[in-house]
């Protein structure tokens, strides 16, 4: 186990390095001058040349690297340009709506989906799982932002029960930053969790039809314990690696969603800053969030080894 | 031949197939007649719902919604074919010299799939929007990166399983040169999977588009783009629906016949896995 501890770590950091390596190299090297980028053409060169000594675009590219990485693992992201206050603070301020969001929507996708997989597998090649493939396949189909405004055409414009867009905030108590989430996070989760129940599905179907299981019928144990002990546990590891990967995807796919729903959220940010030329906080934003799937895969990783003794004594 | 049989008579294929052929006939059409201009306006019409003479209504410019939705589907396919022309072609690089070279090569080349991995389509085009103008060429880009480890990871598993293979080492043992190890004995091998990951890469491209046109980091307007066209028509919802329904079904439907497409390809190229 150690060496598998040694090796997932030792990826994670590497993993991690090159991502930094491409948030840098896309936002500082490839425009060519950046502070041009900000400005604008039409600014004197005095101008251009005191915010290219300020953001230390005078220094050779692997030094301006090396000060910018020691920077971001302080946690210092640069200043926002455009509200001159620190990115990690920005952040920070809008990890309240996209972090719930991206919560509520996995939550939402596993609490249909392997039910559903699993009802899919255990009744396979029945009605029930030609419907649930029917639904996985139509829910695959649907692009998350189309749902998001079709239910606010139902549940806004039609039925008034909910408001179109915007965040209340969690000053008032857990419910209407809840209910401010309620839509967006389904129609986050919803395409994702087709995806799941499909891999549900086929992850149990494959267990079903190992000898183990065989056996454990044989000896007359009950379907039900059948399914719970010798079939699900052994499912999961597939299951949970494309969960994990689904979660990142969560996180990036609410950056859409937190523009169906005007929602206050990461996204936005990122979104008026490329509007505003505010290159740091796109860096940032998008180092943040690139990061956040590396450490989701590392702890997806991590998670193996307590469900699989396997790996523990590889 | 038994492939062509299994085919025909694979449901899933067969409805995949006409869906594609579908939407290649519609924009190979658009590209020669839509019902109207795709770009014309009219005041006087803005905003009307379905009638005989615009089908699917009009847009905010009078603009009739079923031209631009025809029109829309040569930029989707446009996307979908040239992003993933880009993710294979990298990753099938990346994933020869990983497989076939093996070593540090292989550890440093997987470390950087794993980077991008952390990239979704969506990062990659912000990070690109941010530096260069918003355009479908940005789109396509990001869109192609994403595709990259997916192709990349799936060669290097084939290189590494066919590199040990017999007719392989024979060939090496007859002297065959690396260039002719890789292109004449293992990638042949390795394309059907690479297929179907390419036409199951194919929808995914088309809703990455659709979705970054809707943010606007895509296709610009005046274009028609079906992510685009839902854009505009949210600031519409209240005073007609019907702008926001066609573009989105036009996605799903084309979505729903490529996954179609893809899942039965796979079926048909490698029995094993149905």
């Amino acid at each position: 186990m150690r060496r598998y501890l040694a090796r997932r770590v030792a990826a994670f950091v590497a993993t991690l390095f090159f991502v930094s390596v491409l948030a840098f190299v896309v936002i500082r090297v490839l425009p060519g001058d950046p502070a041009l980028v900000i400005l604008g053409p039409e600014v004197s060169p005095e101008i251009v040349a005191r915010l290219r000594a300020s953001m230390g675009l005078d220094r050779p590219i692997p030094v301006q690297y090396v000060e910018w990485l020691g920077r971001a693992l302080r946690g210092d992201l640069g200043v926002s340009i455009q509200y001159d206050v620190p990115v990690g603070r920005l952040i920070l301020s809008r990890l309240p709506v996209t972090l719930p969001l991206t919560v509520m929507a996995a939550g939402f996708m596993i609490a249909a989906a392997i039910p559903l997989g699993l009802y899919a597998a255990t009744h396979h090649r029945r009605t029930g799982d030609y419907a649930a493939m029917v639904v996985s396949q139509l829910g695959i189909a649907v692009p998350s932002f189309w749902l998001g405004l079709l239910l606010i055409l139902l549940f806004s414009v039609h039925l008034g029960w909910m408001r179109s867009g915007g965040f209340d905030g969690w000053d008032d108590g857990l419910w209407p930053g809840v209910r401010s989430l309620l839509l967006p996070a389904f129609a986050l989760g919803f395409f994702q969790a087709a995806v799941l129940v499909r891999a549900t599905r086929s992850s149990v179907l494959d267990v079903l039809r190992e000898d183990y299981v065989r056996t454990a019928r044989a000896k007359g144990v009950r379907e039900r314990a059948v399914i719970a002990k010798h079939t699900l546990r052994n499912a999961m590891i597939p299951i949970l690696t494309v969960a994990g990967i689904q979660l990142g995807q969560l996180m990036a796919g609410s950056i859409i969603l937190e523009s169906v729903f005007a929602l206050p959220g990461l996204g936005r940010l990122a979104l008026v800053a490329i509007t505003a030329r505010d290159l740091p906080v796109v860096q940032g934003v998008t180092l943040f969030v690139a990061s956040s799937i590396i450490v989701i895969n590392f702890a997806v990783d991590m998670l193996y080894v307590v469900l699989d003794p396997r790996i523990r004594y590889d | 031949m038994a492939v062509t049989r299994r085919a025909l008579r694979h449901v899933t294929f067969v409805l995949g197939v006409l869906v594609t052929l579908s939407l290649v006939a519609t924009a190979g059409v658009s590209l020669v007649w839509t019902p109207a201009d795709p770009l014309s306006q009219s005041i006087d019409s803005r905003l009307q719902g379905p009638t005989s003479g615009h089908p699917f209504g009009t847009d905010q410019y009078g603009r009739d919604i079923l031209s631009r939705v025809m029109r829309g589907a040569v930029v989707s396919i446009a996307v979908g074919v040239i992003a993933v022309g880009i993710g294979a072609t990298i990753g099938i690089l990346i994933g020869t010299a990983s497989g076939y070279i093996g070593g540090w090569v292989d550890e440093v080349l997987m470390r950087v799939i794993d980077a991008v991995q952390g990239f979704p389509a969506i990062l990659s085009a912000l990070l690109f929007t941010a530096v260069f103008a918003p355009g479908i060429g940005i789109s396509m880009i990001a869109i192609g990166i994403a595709f990259v480890p997916a192709f990349a990871r799936l060669t290097r598993g084939s290189f590494l399983e066919l590199r040990a293979r017999e007719f392989v080492v024979a060939a090496h043992a007859l002297g065959a040169r690396d260039r002719r190890l890789v292109f004449r004995h293992i990638l042949p091998n390795t394309l059907a999977p690479l297929i179907v990951q390419a036409t199951t890469s194919f929808p995914v491209a088309i809703l990455a588009e659709a979705g970054l046109a809707y943010l606007g980091l895509g296709t610009q307007p005046p274009h028609p783009s079906w992510g685009l066209m839902l854009k505009e028509a949210q600031n519409f919802l209240s005073q007609s629906p019907s702008f926001a329904v066609f573009p989105g079904s036009a996605i799903a439907l084309t979505v729903l016949g490529l996954n179609l497409l893809g899942d039965g390809l796979r079926d048909v190229l490698d029995p094993k896995t149905a």
